[in-house]
């Protein structure tokens, strides 16, 4: 078994801290704002979709000392071993005194009430690392988790854009402390498996990923936590003990992303974040709909493998996996199995996994010659928001008649599903119009989805139906199939 | 030279590099003392029903419990009806009224403690029938919670008669939560004798100290309500924070122990109130021009199971339901619903923008039935000489409307675009495009006429440096760095020297809330009136001291003008403080010309009007009912702009909220009455992703308010938000196209893209 160590150790701003007690469920938030009173870093929704509450996590990984926006309020402390937070109150300019990009809010009015700005100037601060001179696109993805319900947003991208005028990142702190911090953070690894606990609640971080395995082997009933924008919520709003818990968020064995001649396996750890320069490369189809899941802060937090393992019935990811005939690889101690990723969701809440066993990874094969692609996400909002309908159609076609065709979808049952009478309908059928219309007429037989204040069944129904109609119009038809952004 | 920060200027909000830098305090970032206790509530989950029994043995028992109130522990009136109406207990004695009423408060050593004890409650409810929505109230003859208004003007059964068209409907019209970022909060120091001292965060401090005194049965003087700052009020905070802070003071009073009560999102959004829903009916007579003839107009509201400010808001709403237009003949009829909901309340446009969206919904109907452009059927019926009394028989007195409209109309080039969106939509794609130009003209005052008053209190101390206190709140709106230029203008120092200070009953008693964008207007003349009484001080000190005249005496840019002398400003401050002049004053203001008698349905609410309008274009997906916003073009009036950085703010915010609650926001419950959208996850307010890309404010920079209002300015909070209304006319556009324009596609709000796509498929069915 790996050496033990009984206190988690990371740095906050400048200062180094050694926690012993601390629970599975202990926020970030709770810890910034009652614990150091760093009152900056506000809590505004508890359930990672306001954004006041972002600060920076930097980690070590492959690529060295990487910054990203998270929300503290549903980030576990525990899970902060080996990290640097940075919160509002570290940010200055070179003058020591405001900060660029704090500066162009001012400058640009981009505060009213002030409530959501420190949230917002840390989620800007992450993108003027990254990019100082961002297009309004990239600003509007940027801020897709940080609502201000006072300025309306102008003046906040307006204050985006116009930040590096104010000064590039070279002289931040971040960046000329970077060879300190990443010293810092090196000396407080020591590969050592980490458990903490207050009041009885235990958070277990496995020293690697057979580490992982073999405590979740013998502790079936813990639960596993990789980015927490699902189980921060179990915490958050369901006040549920969640303990003992497996953090396995730091776990690099479980993000690696393997680009294979006629696959990638995705490991299960890897983030939204991490897999979208890969994935979107491969999959150009599935970019529009990348940027509709959460906000920049959940998919730096939230993995491929968490979207799988949760069994969500709508999913983000999984309906268009499945229609990419993805496969997933689950894994018990040191035994491995794999299987369909559809076959993995049995029911509604319930998954082929058996107690101990965990995502492991998924494979997903590379798009073939031939293979038409669709995914679609339609919501309240278009930007992160919970999907009334999610669908990936993979449809091949050969001398102009459709010899395969997988499609599935979220949102229209207890679990993501393949429209199954659908495919049956496509295939052999012509590449045509009325061919999707008429598959498009077998939905009822797969499919009678729920009400609920996403959206109504009737509503579910159509959409999915209509969504044939638009991958026709895509891939078939000609003229404006799709809305657009305006180009200012 | 000039000061620094005088009126009309662009300056920015006084705390915007505390905002951005984390260092603005809210009621949260104060300190804890030592020992301070933290409160919790428990709610109903029953929507309507006898409570039969309370077991709250499992709550107490709970760790870290000190103990729990009920409504048994109100030593005073167990009552915070904002209209005195008796119908708002803390908590309920017999019975409970929505699903999510509070029941008990828990109170421990910890928040966490709090929370997890609340949840172990033993409640025994025995159901009774419950009714959501205004239009089954009505059906089970649920009462209204308080009285229903009639405004009437002329004949409208024979107007209706006689009009050569007649068009009847109903419209379906959501409402919203305030979703400010900053939930409710209150914290209280308990004190000696019967004192309380409570921070909160509310618009309305003076309501928040008469509530906790009658409460806690004790005189207004033994309770102090703090506010420096909210995260955001909308109307939220105007009169749900009595809860909070009735909750905090009991138990600080309980226990003698400091107190804090925060609702986690969640619970915020369940237990208080939202802007109202309403169904409304309307039948509309008119001729072949679209002019009007006459309006009947219904508005039923959800005010949910007590009064609160309903009686307000759906008179406001039926002031609001001719937007600009003239009625020749007209009558307007409101029911104040009850509901087994929570109590509505106040928010941005009071009711206003429910009725503006029914007189534009009319003005869309003329349009699709005699195949016109909206705009032209709005130019035809605006409020012009001969034709400008409206349904409350105020007179129309500073219309300029039709100059706004028509240099928007010019300067988005409306036409041109309308007709090549026309052409666009001709060709049958699956994307459809929708543009709309749309009025707003809002009356500002408050209809109590007797809120329409305002303290302040300015000291220049022996230095020359000002502080300045007045019984506004600041949310965000810019409130402060407002009155703040008035005072440093009238003084003719730069702005740094005044400081801005936390509200506080102590220092201005007997407040209105800052609400009905009236803020600047009511405090900015009371700080003008309480400097100009130390100013005319200042100029006798003057003339006594140095033997001149008055007109010899002038206030010049950091100094001042004595006979032929001139002395630092804080030079001059320091002669008057040795010759012993008094150099504090309290400023008080009440808005003239005012007067309203309700029963009658006439007088002159408002003291004026505030003008906008705006000129939006969309496209509509036509397979999924989804939308974007391309294009926005504003052009509104806020008389001579005090701040027209901080005035633009609130243009662009209150029009891309206004286009939230009519497109995203929508509040859902399900048939035992449980709201099912009570956090940002599942009620969606705009992202920065769903503001128009182009997006044009302008001021009307030749506007000054015809009435001597501060600085000749406008109230500007409230009317922007209606502007929003031109994005919803834009999607209906887009939907109509479907049908080759017509028909009305009568959306009903918010036009979630479900009710875009269903509007489509209606008229594509009945094509």
């Amino acid at each position: 078994m790996a050496m033990v160590r009984q206190e988690i150790r990371f740095l906050l701003n400048d200062d180094e801290m050694h926690l012993c007690e601390v629970g599975a469920g202990d926020t970030l938030l709770d810890f910034l704002r009652i614990g150091q009173r760093l009152t900056g870093t506000k809590e505004g929704c508890a359930e990672g979709d306001c954004g006041a509450c972002t600060v920076l996590v930097g980690r070590l990984t492959g690529g060295g000392l990487r910054y990203e926006p998270v929300n503290a309020c549903i980030r576990f402390l525990a899970s902060l071993d080996g990290c640097h937070v940075v919160t509002v109150e570290h940010l200055r300019g070179a003058d020591g005194g405001l900060h660029p990009v704090q500066r162009a809010m001012v400058e640009h009015h981009g505060s009213q009430c002030g409530f959501c700005t420190p949230g917002i100037v840390m989620a800007l601060y992450a993108l003027w690392m990254e990019t100082p001179r961002p297009s309004e696109t990239e600003v509007e993805i940027a801020l897709q988790g940080n609502l201000c319900r006072c300025t309306g947003y102008a003046p906040i991208v307006r204050a985006a854009l116009a930040a590096a005028d104010h000064g590039g990142p070279d002289g931040d702190i971040l960046v000329t402390e970077r060879e300190r911090v990443t010293a810092a953070l090196t000396g407080l690894r020591d590969g050592a498996r980490v458990e903490v606990a207050r009041d009885g609640q235990r958070a277990i971080l496995p020293a690697d990923v057979d580490d992982f395995a073999a405590v979740y082997a013998s502790e079936p009933e813990a639960t596993v936590v990789a980015g927490a924008t699902d189980v921060g919520l179990w915490v958050t709003k369901f006040l549920r003990d969640i303990g003992p818990a497996i953090l396995i968020g730091h776990l690099d064995g479980l993000q690696q992303i393997e680009e294979c001649e006629d696959a990638l396996t995705i490991g299960a750890g890897v983030s939204y974040s991490q897999a979208e320069k890969v994935l979107l490369d491969t999959f150009p189809h599935l970019r529009e709909y990348w940027h509709r899941i959460a906000g920049w802060q959940v998919r730096n937090m939230g993995t491929i493998g968490g979207n799988i393992a949760n069994g969500s019935p709508i999913g983000d990811l999984p309906p268009v996996l499945i229609a990419l005939g993805a496969r997933v690889v689950l894994r018990h101690g040191a035994a491995r199995r794999d299987l369909p990723l559809e076959a993995f969701f049995l029911d509604y809440g319930k998954q082929d996994r058996a107690p101990g066993e965990f995502v492991e990874s998924v494979v997903v094969p590379r798009p073939q010659p031939g293979v038409l692609h669709g995914a679609w996400k339609i919501s309240k909002r278009r930007d992160e928001d919970i999907s009334s309908v999610a669908a990936g159609f993979a449809v091949t076609v050969a001398q102009g008649a459709i010899t395969d065709a997988r499609i599935a979808f979220g949102g229209m049952a207890g679990v993501p599903k393949r429209a199954k009478a659908a495919e049956a309908m496509l295939i052999g059928a012509p590449f045509a119009g009325e061919s999707f219309v008429r598959a498009a007429q077998t939905l009822p037989q797969d499919f009678a989805p729920l009400s609920d204040w996403r959206a109504s069944a009737d509503y579910r129904m159509r959409v999915a139906q209509n969504l044939f109609q638009r991958f026709w119009a895509v891939h078939g038809d000609t003229g404006q199939a799709e809305l657009q952004r305006v180009e200012a | 030279m000039s000061i620094k920060g005088a009126t009309h200027q662009d300056l920015a909000h006084d705390s915007a590099a505390k905002h951005v830098t984390g260092r603005a305090e809210y009621t949260d970032d104060i300190p804890e003392p030592g020992g301070t206790l933290h409160a919790y509530l428990g709610l109903s989950e029953v929507a309507h029903g006898r409570i039969v029994e309370m077991d709250l043995s499992e709550v107490l028992a709970a760790p870290g419990v000190v103990g729990v109130l009920t409504a048994d522990d109100i030593p005073g009136a167990n009552d915070i009806s904002p209209t005195g109406l008796g119908d708002d207990p803390v908590f309920p004695e017999d019975s409970v009224e929505f699903h999510g009423q509070p029941l008990f408060a828990v109170v421990a050593e910890s928040r966490e403690a709090a929370r997890r004890a609340a949840t172990l409650a033993q409640v025994e409810i025995a159901p009774l029938a419950h009714v959501l929505d205004p239009v089954g109230a009505i059906e089970a003859g649920y009462p209204d919670v308080t009285a229903p208004l009639k405004l009437e003007r002329g004949d409208v059964a024979g107007g209706l008669a006689d009009s050569a068209h007649r068009i009847k409907g109903r419209m379906a019209i959501g409402g919203q939560d305030h979703m400010y970022l900053e939930g409710h909060i209150a914290f209280a120091m308990p004190g000696e004798d019967d004192d309380v001292v409570v921070y909160s965060s509310t618009q309305h401090p003076s309501e928040a100290q008469h509530m906790v005194a009658h409460v806690l049965g004790v005189p207004s003087h033994s309770v102090v309500v703090n506010v420096r700052r909210m995260g955001g009020g909308f109307g939220g905070k105007e009169t749900q924070m009595n809860l909070f802070a009735a909750v905090a003071a009991l138990a600080a009073k309980k226990w003698n122990r400091p107190v804090k009560i925060r609702p986690d999102r969640d619970q915020d959004m369940i237990a208080t109130g939202k802007r109202h829903d309403f169904v409304a009916d309307y039948e509309v007579g008119f001729d072949g021009e679209g002019r009007i003839e006459a309006v009947e107009g219904f508005f039923a509201a959800r005010c949910g199971f007590s009064a609160d400010l309903s009686g307000p808001v759906t008179d406001r709403a039926l002031f609001h339901a001719d937007n600009a237009y003239f009625y020749p003949h007209v009558r307007l009829r409101s029911r104040p619903m009850k509901t087994n909901t929570v109590s509505n309340t106040a928010f941005r446009g009071f009711g206003g923008p429910q009725g503006v969206i029914v007189a534009e919904r009319m003005i869309e109907e003329i349009a699709y039935a005699l195949g016109r452009d909206p705009l032209e059927i709005r130019k035809a019926n605006f409020y012009r000489p001969g034709g400008d009394v409206t349904p409350y028989h105020q007179q129309v007195e500073d219309n300029i409307l039709e100059r706004i409209v028509g240099e928007l109309e010019e300067s988005s080039q409306y036409q041109a675009r309308r007709q090549a969106i026309r052409d666009d939509n001709v060709r049958n794609g699956i994307i459809r495009r929708g543009i709309a130009l749309t009025p707003v003209k809002f009356g500002i005052s408050f209809t109590a006429t007797w809120y329409n008053q305002a303290g302040a209190l300015v000291h220049v101390y022996s230095d020359g440096s000002i502080m300045l206190n007045h019984g506004g709140t600041e949310m965000g709106q810019g409130l402060n760095i407002k009155v703040a230029q008035v005072v440093a203008e009238a003084f003719q120092v730069d702005i740094e020297r005044v400081k801005i200070t936390r509200t506080t009953t102590e220092k201005v008693p007997n407040t209105s809330a800052t609400a009905a964008s009236s803020g600047s207007d009511l405090n900015g003349m009371a700080a003008l009136d309480a400097c100009e009484q130390i100013k005319a001080r200042l100029v006798d000190f003057a003339c006594e001291n140095r033997g001149i005249a008055a007109d010899e005496v002038a206030f010049l840019p950091g100094r001042v003008k004595l006979g032929a002398d001139e002395i630092g400003f804080d030079d001059f401050i320091r002669q008057a403080y040795m010759a012993r002049v008094q150099l504090s004053a309290a400023g008080f203001y009440k808005t003239p010309k005012i007067h309203w008698d309700r029963a009658k349905g006439q007088g002159r609410p408002f003291y004026y009007f505030a003008y906008g309008a705006a000129c939006s274009e969309v496209s509509v997906d036509t397979l999924t009912g989804e939308y974007r916003v391309d294009r926005v073009e504003i052009l509104h009036d806020v008389g001579r702009s005090l701040n027209p950085a901080v005035d633009r703010g609130q243009v662009e915010g209150g029009f891309i909220q206004g286009m939230g609650w009519l497109t995203s926001e929508e509040l859902w419950w399900d048939d035992d009455g449980r709201l099912r959208t009570h956090a940002p996850s599942t009620y969606k307010i705009p992202l920065a992703s769903d503001r128009p890309r182009i997006f044009n404010v302008a001021l009307a920079e030749w506007s000054q308010n015809a009435e001597r209002t501060i600085k000749r300015s406008k109230a500007v909070g409230e009317p922007p938000f209606m502007l929003g209304i031109s994005v919803f006319e834009a999607i209906s556009m887009a939907v109509a196209s479907v049908a080759g324009y017509r028909e009305c596609p009568r959306l009903d709000a918010p036009a979630t893209p479900e009710r875009v796509l269903m509007a489509i498929e209606r008229l594509k069915r009945e094509r």
